[in-house]
């Protein structure tokens, strides 16, 4: 994590072969009041063995961007185009037999609300067990005894006994490890984690994050974690996706995020949260405004009802669409030039953050 | 903690009201005092022989005093007892014991006309923006409704005061027939906001009024309470799982654990000297927006469940995961720990800690 802040595309943090590669991902909902572009061109690649966070307000497009790569949206009204390559192969393209066979085996998902994950009338074995049975071959008793064993590796006291016990019987950590037991059972290759932790106390979280780390060291996967807590990216991921309105704004090494950011809505961010580890500020600096409409999102950049650089008249941010080029290897969607940008993130929010 | 002696140098108990003339800081009058607080929730009886179950303990044994203009905040695991403590301060729920003394006078139990005065000057901003809010009524006859129930007519009529109130909190007034459905959280919190100070509270306690809310919102949120707390002179209970949050905005902080407090200080003293193993747990617990910082950390983990508050454990509550108990106590310590409770800390305590063997911890937590 050193040499991060001069890195040039080729010599990013340590890390495999592009496991997962999405490009210009669109997904669009048609309802009522008309079509929602929940998330609208994404583009990101994530490594085997790293860690991708992403961020942004709620409504962003964080979960759909999830949903869709899980092959979740399969069957509903959702319009989805784009590309998910996952180790090669283009996840959107599968037919459905195949989806369901690589789906907890390549990928698997933590979500945020563990019951809604687990079935409240089958006991937690029971439904590891049958995930582990999806895709393996094997008796009943070899798939318990591995689901005994997930359930220990995951910290849950006395596994043996506690796998006969039903959801409601477990507390909120608990579940959130039996779930987290039930994505590895398979040893997937990526696992994208939907604010896994934003339901729990602090000291429940950081058991947590502390078990995934080290479930990752152990296993090799790849991980997404979606998130609005900054303090929760900073401490798991190697890169930073943040998201705006369906589109990412920023991306870039986890060093680069969070000490050379150089779009104002990241800048905001940082600005908006109080810090418990820095001199207490007067007064907070939160980012004006509310979160856009995604049916008629505003012209031009769609930040520029809250930025507070729109007034640059030479920028033309009601008008022009910022681009996004996702090959590089910090790619940012602003008209500010991006001298200009390292300027007025030096001179203008270092010093207040 | 001695009234109008002025704070010892480097400490502040009223952040948003610093007068410019300088550093005199004028301690508040005493506007509440809580003494032995208890809430138990009777539960059903269960079982074949019928004898009565054993209480939930959601808050056992609780004291601290506020001073007008002053803001404690309360933080602590989830179920701890933070919102039962508050709605039991405000009169909602029947304490089981102890007493509150509300500008001296001991307002436990109270009813009828008193129980309506009190509740002109106490009131309640509660977390969930969306569930709050009669989704039938308009913006205005949820705001304007306190006048209605205490059959105030404010000057101007309702619609007038109401219509100021939506200002003062950043809403615009033409909105004053709209229903909840058509603003977004932050907008439903300003909502609750304008309710709550309507009828000129003294006392408002606050039971995460922003958790629900995205960073760049909680900002502008917290800004407004700031703001209306100096312009109407209000005293705080800040009730919040958000420890950075409740850094920013309070000016003394209690540590909530199964019912009890563990720890309660002075916002600086608290966050910068914790002397309570769990009070030292949870601030290590709290990632921070910092990778490098991050990477140097050592964390103190927790282990094991929360208890169950039916069945508290023995001598110290927070013994079954205390890690000093755990990593630092000899056998004689530990001992002292399960049997004996630590004292509860007392409700003028400049720096009260509920712990026998209470000490900074090995390494700085933040
Ligand atoms: N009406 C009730 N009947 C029985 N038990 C209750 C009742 N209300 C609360 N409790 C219990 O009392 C304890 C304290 O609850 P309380 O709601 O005060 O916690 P809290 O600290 O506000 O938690 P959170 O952070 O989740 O809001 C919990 O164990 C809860 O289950
Ligand atoms: N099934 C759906 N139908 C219509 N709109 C949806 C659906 N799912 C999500 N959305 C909308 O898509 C946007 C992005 O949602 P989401 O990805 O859940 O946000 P977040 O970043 O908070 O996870 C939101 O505006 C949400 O209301
Ligand atoms: S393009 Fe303009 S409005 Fe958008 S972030 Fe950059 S400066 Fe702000
Ligand atoms: S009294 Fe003992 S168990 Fe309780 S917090 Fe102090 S050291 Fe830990
Ligand atoms: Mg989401
Ligand atoms: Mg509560």
């Amino acid at each position: 994590m050193s040499t991060a802040l001069s890195v040039e595309s080729e010599e990013r943090a340590p890390g495999g072969d592009v496991l997962l590669s999405v490009r210009d991902l669109r997904v669009r909902f048609p309802t009522e009041d008309g079509l929602v572009k929940a998330v609208d061109g994404l583009s990101f690649d994530l490594r085997q063995g790293e860690t991708l966070g992403i961020v942004g307000e709620s409504g962003s497009g964080k979960s759909v961007t999830s949903q869709a790569i899980m092959g979740l949206y399969r069957g509903t009204r959702a319009e989805i185009s784009g590309l998910i390559s996952f180790d090669g192969v283009d996840l959107l393209g599968l037919g459905d037999e195949e989806l369901r066979r690589r789906r907890g085996k390549d990928v698997a998902m933590v979500f945020q609300d563990p019951l809604s994950a687990l079935h409240p009338y089958y006991t937690v074995g029971n439904q590891v067990v049958e995930a582990y049975l999806v895709h393996h071959e094997t008796s009943k008793s070899a798939a318990r005894q591995r689901a005994i064993d997930m359930l220990d590796r995951v910290g849950i006291p006395n596994p043996a006994k506690r796998i006969d016990q039903y959801p409601h019987e477990f507390s909120g950590g608990m579940r959130q490890r039996a779930m987290i037991a039930m994505a590895l059972v398979n040893d997937p290759r990526l696992v994208i984690a939907d604010e896994p932790t934003t339901a729990l106390d602090v000291t429940v979280q950081a058991q947590i994050l502390d078990l995934l780390v080290g479930l990752q060291k152990e296993f090799g996967s790849s991980i997404i974690i979606i998130t609005h807590d900054l303090g929760v990216v900073a401490e798991m991921a190697n890169e930073i996706l943040v998201m705006y309105a369906g589109r990412a704004v920023e991306r870039g090494v986890a060093e680069e995020l969070f000490y050379a950011p150089e779009h104002p809505y990241t800048w905001g961010l940082l600005q908006s949260m109080p810090r418990m580890d820095r001199l207490r500020i007067e007064r907070l600096r939160p980012i004006p405004g509310n979160p856009p409409s995604l049916i008629s999102p505003p012209s031009g950049c769609a930040f520029h009802p809250r930025c507070t650089f729109r007034d640059d008249a030479r920028l033309g941010c009601a008008q022009v669409e910022p681009g996004f080029d996702a090959d590089r290897p910090h790619p940012v969607r602003c008209l500010i030039p991006p001298d200009e940008r390292i300027r007025i993130f030096q001179t203008q929010i270092r010093p207040s953050l | 903690m001695s009234a109008g002696q002025g704070a010892p140098p480097g400490r502040r108990r009223f952040s948003g009201r610093r007068t410019q003339t300088g550093n005199r800081i004028e301690l508040g009058e005493v506007l509440l005092e809580v003494e032995d607080l208890k809430k138990y929730f009777p539960m059903k009886t269960s079982g074949l022989f019928r004898r009565p179950a054993d209480p939930v303990k959601a808050v056992d044994g609780i004291s601290f005093r506020l001073r007008k203009g002053e803001t404690l905040g309360v933080v602590g695991e989830s179920g701890c007892g933070k919102s039962t403590a508050g709605r039991t301060i405000l009169q909602l729920l029947p304490p089981t014991s102890g007493s509150i003394r509300y500008k001296g006078r001991d307002i436990t139990g109270v009813t009828g006309h008193d129980l309506r005065m009190l509740r002109l000057e106490m009131q309640m901003i509660f977390q969930d923006p969306y569930g709050s809010l009669n989704p039938r009524q308009t913006i205005g006859s949820i705001v304007g409704a306190p006048f209605a129930i205490q059959r105030i007519d404010p000057e101007g009529g309702v619609k007038a005061e109401v219509q100021r109130l939506m200002e003062r909190v950043g809403l615009n007034p033409e909105h004053y027939n709209r229903y909840p459905h058509e603003f977004s959280g932050g907008q439903r919190q300003r909502i609750g906001i304008a309710r709550a100070i309507g009828l000129r509270p003294s006392l408002i306690v606050c039971d995460e009024p922003v958790s629900a809310l995205d960073v760049s919102i909680q900002a502008q949120v917290v800004n407004l309470l700031e703001d209306i707390q100096n312009d109407f002179d209000l005293t705080y209970v800040f009730v919040a799982h958000d420890l950075s949050v409740v850094r920013h905005i309070s000016d003394r902080v209690a540590v909530m654990y199964l019912g009890k407090i563990m720890e309660m200080a002075d916002r600086d003293e608290l966050y910068g000297d914790p002397l309570h193993p769990y009070t030292q747990a949870l601030l290590s617990a709290v990632p921070l927006p910092d990778p490098r910082k991050e990477n140097r950390r050592a964390r103190i983990l927790l282990t094991g469940d929360l208890p169950s508050p039916i069945n508290p454990p023995s001598g110290c509550v927070f013994h079954t995961r205390c890690p000093r108990f755990r990593e630092e106590l000899t056998e004689q310590e530990r001992t002292r720990c399960v049997k004996e409770v630590p004292a509860q800390v007392p409700l003028d305590a400049d720096h009260g800690v509920a712990c026998h063997y209470a000490g900074p911890a090995a390494a700085p937590v933040l």
